[in-house]
């Protein structure tokens, strides 16, 4: 019996570390690849560089992480009301029995491709808002829609459990005071569950920040600094999906550069869940 | 892991039970959930069979013990999958050159039942790369080859001309080749200084790399840039797409992908039509390449031969592509 755990915590333990593995060397070749040419231009004129020609040399992302941000936020400003109002309806003002029903329809949005978000906004929404705001209609206000549907399950799902996880005592004492139960919701549920609603956030903000597919087919994809949410940007992923199939030499190694500037902020944003869930642990 | 502990000390082996509940059992501060112990009673497969036992003794960690099924189980497959794509060949490339590189596979299967010839798209330079490595058998490229490129062994299949188009709605025909590039790089931004509505010009452009941006950086913008502010599209596809439902929107294709959802521009009073690419007054034409990383063989030439053939070339004319054989283009 000993031989087989230890035989079976080996293949685990294999196993484990080859997904590690991978990790590394993906890592690894993206900063093999990228690094290069930061050097060689100089990581200021890279990241702050206002102009993207790659057949003129010259590598500025400055407009396309300004870009990331802005339809991110966008995402978020549309996506936070959504979501926080669902996931109060779910969790405390419906039947739990109906709750059951709305859950999975949810977790279902999670479930579809993004490139049939992507088709969907290109056909429904950037007509509409070409005719009736104006501008191009492949927009930022387009792709933060859209992503602020994307970014719903993960906000609504994390938030969810914020609240469920709550010591039960929260809501008894705030309703024996006399509390409503709104005010019970809003003055003392939420609070508490703030850090854990905040983590579903910074979640949803990492995925919105590294959707690609969807944000190809309706940004437009022009590489300027944006102005307004009517324009037409390019984000960081945007910029390596549209560009990878052409590219070679040091334009290739332009695009792993980007690669490790999305790592970063990625990387950023997942520390900054897991450091607030975890407080929320405690 | 508490659970394994205890079984043991309900079965009456202690042998490890120290060992373990030192290793396993968790720090005093940390609580631990209580939970149900299923009763270890002997299974329909005894207590000796090795898969109860995993089952039994191992019941936290059969998910993994899936994981290792799962994961030979899923390599099985592959590894089919990888034989099968051997049996053919592969031809990658460019996006352009791809839709007609389909039609003719697919022409010379039906022909040739016995092969397999897998079309795929990735751009120009992926095409030209993967011939070089090997990881296609032929490589499609809707430019010319640099000079770093130019060993490889490179046959024209056909010629193809860029349309600028326009909404089919578009009051605008005809567009001096100079005004395009004012268009384009963004000099003139308004649709009224071209005698159109007043509004703003939408481009729409390739990405950078792109053969066909390449081709109509070179025959029209010349040393002007593209306009920024341009709308980009990684396929020919889509900026027919986009153009098809912008009443404002400018762009540039393949001859051989306008359809009736745009109206392609004359470019100073030039049709863009077939004998116009033939008598050398419509100029935006660049060329369609297989590229071979040597002397094309076997599977690979045969397919070539193909495509070179009078009923190939035909076939590529239909589609509006300038064949490469004069003859069938002035019939």
């Amino acid at each position: 019996m000993q031989l087989q755990e230890k035989i079976i915590g080996k293949i685990l333990l294999l196993i484990a570390l080859s997904s590690i593995f991978i990790l590394s060397l993906i890592t690894f070749f993206i900063f093999e690849e990228g690094i290069p040419l930061i050097l060689k231009i100089g990581p200021k004129a890279f990241l702050l560089g206002q102009k993207w020609i790659p057949s003129k040399g010259l590598f500025g992302i400055f407009p396309m992480i300004v870009s990331s941000f802005w339809v991110t936020i966008g995402a978020l400003l549309l996506g936070i009301p959504l979501g926080l109002a669902c996931t109060i309806f779910l969790s405390e003002l419906i039947p739990p029995s109906i709750a059951t029903l709305f859950r999975p329809a949810i977790q279902l949005l999670a479930a579809i491709p993004s490139v049939i978000y992507g088709f969907w906004g290109l056909i429904v929404l950037v007509p509409l808002i070409r005719n009736y705001l104006g501008g191009p209609g492949l927009s930022i206000l387009a792709g933060s829609l859209v992503l602020s549907f994307m970014i719903l399950p993960t906000i609504i799902t994390i938030s969810e459990d914020a609240l469920k996880t709550l010591p039960p005592s929260y809501k008894a004492g705030a309703l024996a005071l006399g509390a409503t139960h709104w005010q019970t919701i809003w003055r003392v549920l939420i609070p508490a569950a703030r850090s854990g609603i905040v983590a579903s956030v910074i979640l949803g903000m990492g995925r919105a920040i590294g959707e690609t597919m969807a944000m190809i087919m309706i940004l437009g994809n022009a590489v300027k600094m944006p102005t307004s949410f009517l324009e037409s940007a390019r984000t960081l992923t945007t910029n390596i999906g549209i560009e990878m199939g052409y590219a070679s030499g040091s334009h290739r190694q332009a695009l792993f550069a980007t690669g490790i500037v999305l790592f970063f902020i990625i990387m950023t944003l997942n520390t900054l869940a897991i450091f607030l869930s975890k407080r929320r642990a405690h | 892991m508490i659970r394994i502990a205890e079984y043991e000390l309900r079965n009456g082996d202690y042998s490890n039970a120290t060992m373990i509940s030192n290793r396993y059992l968790a720090p005093r501060n940390k609580q631990i959930p209580i939970r149900k112990i299923p009763n270890p009673k002997p299974n329909r497969f005894g207590h000796r069979g090795l898969l109860s036992r995993i089952y039994l003794e191992f019941g936290v960690w059969n998910l993994g013990f899936l994981t290792c099924l799962l994961s030979i189980l899923l390599l099985i497959p592959l590894s089919v999958g990888c034989q099968r794509s051997k049996a053919g060949i592969t031809v990658a490339g460019s996006t352009s050159v791809e839709p007609f590189a389909e039609l003719l596979a697919e022409e010379y299967m039906s022909k040739h039942p016995e092969s397999h010839i897998y079309v795929q798209g990735g751009g120009s330079t992926a095409g030209i790369e993967a011939a070089i490595t090997g990881a296609a058998n032929i490589g499609m490229s809707s430019r010319n080859l640099t000079d770093a490129e130019k060993k490889l062994y490179a046959v024209t299949i056909a010629k193809d001309a860029i349309a600028v188009i326009v909404h089919p709605t578009s009051p605008i025909d005809n567009l001096p080749l100079d005004e395009i590039r004012e268009v384009f790089s963004g000099k003139t931004a308004n649709w009224k200084e071209l005698g159109g509505p007043n509004h703003p010009i939408d481009i729409v452009t390739r990405e950078e790399g792109s053969g066909t941006r390449e081709s109509f950086q070179k025959f029209v913008m010349g040393k002007e840039d593209i306009s920024l502010g341009a709308l980009v599209q990684d396929s020919n596809g889509a900026v027919r797409q986009v153009i098809s439902n912008d009443p404002n929107a400018i762009g540039y294709i393949s001859l051989g992908l306008v359809n009736e959802q745009v109206k392609a521009l004359r470019i100073s009073t030039v049709e863009p039509n077939l004998n116009n690419v033939y008598n050398g007054k419509y100029t935006l034409v660049r060329p369609f390449l297989f590229v071979f990383s040597g002397e094309p063989a076997g599977e690979a030439k045969s397919f070539l031969e193909f495509v070179l053939s009078p009923q190939a070339q035909k076939l590529l004319l239909k589609e509006g592509l300038v064949p490469v054989l004069k003859k069938l283009g002035e019939e």
